[in-house]
């Protein structure tokens, strides 16, 4: 068991960094020079506030994203007034990096597939799962629209250090069994509060294999650890990643040999099967394989959402879909989590394969994900989805029940009608 | 900012995340007078009409938890909540609520001391939380300085506007 020691950990390491201090104690309060600031609809909440503490010029417009993801194109008036906002506050301010309709995609899909996020970066964003970018090796956290106003006019954030929970994978994942599975697993163990205000750092052998679309739907689900950030420490994998992508210098640092974890949580995932995630919490974990003999009627599937939508996620899907249609009576919605992403499942053939097969195939954007935008549940309804949260009313009706799973599992419940194995298709 | 808060108390279950403060549809809504409407409707759908200035919103567990919508505390604010007191609070609201000047403070068993329509008080320099009607009281760990400050001057704008009117100059550093 490590963790006793006087080091530092990686959270540690970069929060130091970031204030200009030689080391870093968990509780303490700093003053964070801010990396990377990203912006989504929730932005538009920052432009009073930037406004009213007197601010009249962003502190760096090249370290600065507006992705809009939510509702795009604008589905309400609401949400078109929103845009505009964002719209003339990028260009009152000069700030170029703006993923407007057309270039669009989900904000942390953006950051990291445009490099905007590197090792050793201070990232903050207003969406919950900024999270996903401590993939890259850096601190990222989702803000409030408040807090990044200060964020625009000082280039800087208070922030607490957080103690850091270190998890330790080891083994192979089996035949079917995907990062999504693993983190399911993991949150199955820290619960939802199991991290809160604390930082998540993934490690071991296992961690080591995965490839970055997997570290991302790792990291992404640290948010509902309740976590401040998670993080995969860079290594040639990260480095591979944005060589030719990494939109500003790196720091790439490890964290200390003699570091101190609040706790270290030891896995093995040899043997383990896929796992759901059941209503109405993200912890709420069981074994696919017992879930899926309770033969689980389902009226809605979902593929998309920041946590696995990218193109490897459609391809794991498109194998399971291959040869078979979407059981009658089900809805299937895939939307791609970029516009890049769009783009390359049509070069594929995704889209007609999906499509064919009887799902909808939309247009980038959290699409169904968080109730607000398309594909609403009714009452009583039922969905199985590559999504992140569970929660009551998440998708549409408060007693509507939502099943979290990794993408062919999910699609395997679109062929099935329930929450099904992959794995038990023929 | 009052050192004694002393209110009318509503009362949360555990895991009561943002959704259920305000729900997804709401979220294209940005005033908060607007917002205030719709605040908590699915965890306690007769708050928005009851609720009165000055009242006191008690919760278990994990306050807050799900999406970073600062709209939740902003309606809550914009309602009147005098402060929120819970065993726990997800980060990112927490966070958002002291941003916004509203006192977030965080007493562990503190829930199991409420029932709705007690009155609390609460005193942010001695660290406890007290049931009028029962007696009964939990402390608290001192809220750090920092944040003290930031609810003083009554959040994070007026902070930072301080901070940018004392520069010498308008420009950024
Ligand atoms: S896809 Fe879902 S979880 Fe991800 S940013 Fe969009 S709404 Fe949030």
């Amino acid at each position: 068991m490590t963790g006793n020691g006087h080091g530092l950990t990686l959270a540690e390491k970069i929060l130091a960094r970031a204030s200009g201090l030689e080391r870093v104690v968990p509780g303490q309060i700093i003053d964070g020079q801010v990396d990377l600031a990203m912006m989504h609809e929730q932005g538009a909440q920052t432009v009073g506030p930037f406004h009213q503490m007197g601010a009249t010029k962003v502190w760096d417009p090249e370290r600065v994203v507006i992705a809009i993801d939510h509702w795009v194109p604008a589905s309400t008036e609401g949400a078109a007034i929103l845009h505009r906002i964002l719209r003339q506050f990028a260009a009152e301010q000069h700030l170029p990096h703006f993923y407007d309709v057309g270039r669009h995609g989900i904000c942390h899909q953006i950051l990291a597939e445009d490099g905007w996020v590197v090792p050793g970066d201070l990232a903050v964003g207003t969406d919950s799962h900024t999270n996903m970018l401590g993939a890259m090796g850096a601190v990222a956290a989702g803000i409030g629209p408040t807090e990044m106003a200060a964020v625009l006019a000082l280039g800087r954030l208070w922030l607490k250090v957080p103690p850091t929970v270190q998890v330790r994978v080891r083994g192979t994942l089996g035949k079917g069994v995907t990062a999504k599975d693993l983190v399911l697993r993991v949150l199955g163990e820290i619960k939802t509060t199991g991290a809160t205000y604390k930082s998540v750092e993934f490690s071991g052998p296992t961690i080591e294999r995965l490839s970055m679309p997997e570290r991302f739907t790792i990291c992404n689900m640290t948010s509902e650890m309740g976590a401040k950030c998670g993080l995969i420490a860079p290594d040639a994998t990260t480095k591979e990643y944005l060589r030719l992508i990494a939109k500003h210098p790196d720091h790439p640092l490890q964290a200390d040999a003699d570091a101190h974890y609040e706790r270290v949580i030891e896995v093995d995932v040899d043997g383990m099967p896929p796992m759901v995630a059941c209503p109405f919490s993200p912890d709420n974990v069981r074994p696919l394989p017992e879930v899926a003999r309770e033969h689980i009627r389902v009226d809605q599937v979902f593929l998309g959402s920041c946590t696995n939508a990218r193109i490897e996620d459609l391809r794991e899907g498109a194998e399971v879909l291959r040869g078979h249609k979407v059981a009658s009576g089900v809805r299937f919605i895939v939307s791609p989590a970029s516009t890049k992403i769009y783009q390359q499942a049509l070069e594929e053939g995704l889209i007609q394969l999906y499509t064919e097969a009887g799902a909808v195939f939309t247009n980038s954007s959290c699409s169904a994900c968080f109730g607000g935008n398309m594909g609403i549940l009714a009452p009583d309804e039922v969905c199985a989805s590559s999504s992140n949260r569970n929660f009551p009313g998440r998708m549409g009706a408060k007693n509507a029940r939502i099943y979290l799973l990794s993408p062919a599992a999910t699609v395997a419940s679109a062929i099935r009608g329930e929450v099904a194995d992959h794995r038990e298709l023929n | 900012m009052r050192d004694a808060i002393e209110g009318r108390v509503w009362t949360l279950g555990e895991d009561v995340d943002t959704d259920q403060i305000i729900s997804g549809k709401y979220l294209t809504i940005i005033d908060p007078e607007e917002l205030k409407k719709h605040v908590l409707e699915i965890a306690l759908p007769e708050f928005a009409e009851a609720a009165r200035p000055g009242d006191i919103l008690i919760a278990g567990i994990n306050l807050g938890c799900g999406s970073s919508r600062e709209h939740a505390p902003a309606a809550l604010k914009a309602i009147g909540v005098a402060a929120i007191v819970a065993d726990s609070f997800a980060r990112i609201f927490y966070r958002n609520s002291i941003n916004l000047g509203l006192p977030a403070i965080e007493a562990q068993g503190v829930r199991q001391l409420f029932e709705a329509g007690d009155t609390a008080r609460i005193s942010l320099s001695g660290g406890t939380v007290t049931n009028v009607r029962t007696g009964r009281s939990v402390t608290f760990p001192p809220i750090p300085a920092h944040l003290l400050e930031l609810l003083e001057v009554g959040g994070l704008v007026e902070k930072v506007r301080a901070e940018l009117a004392a520069r010498p100059s308008a420009a950024p550093a």
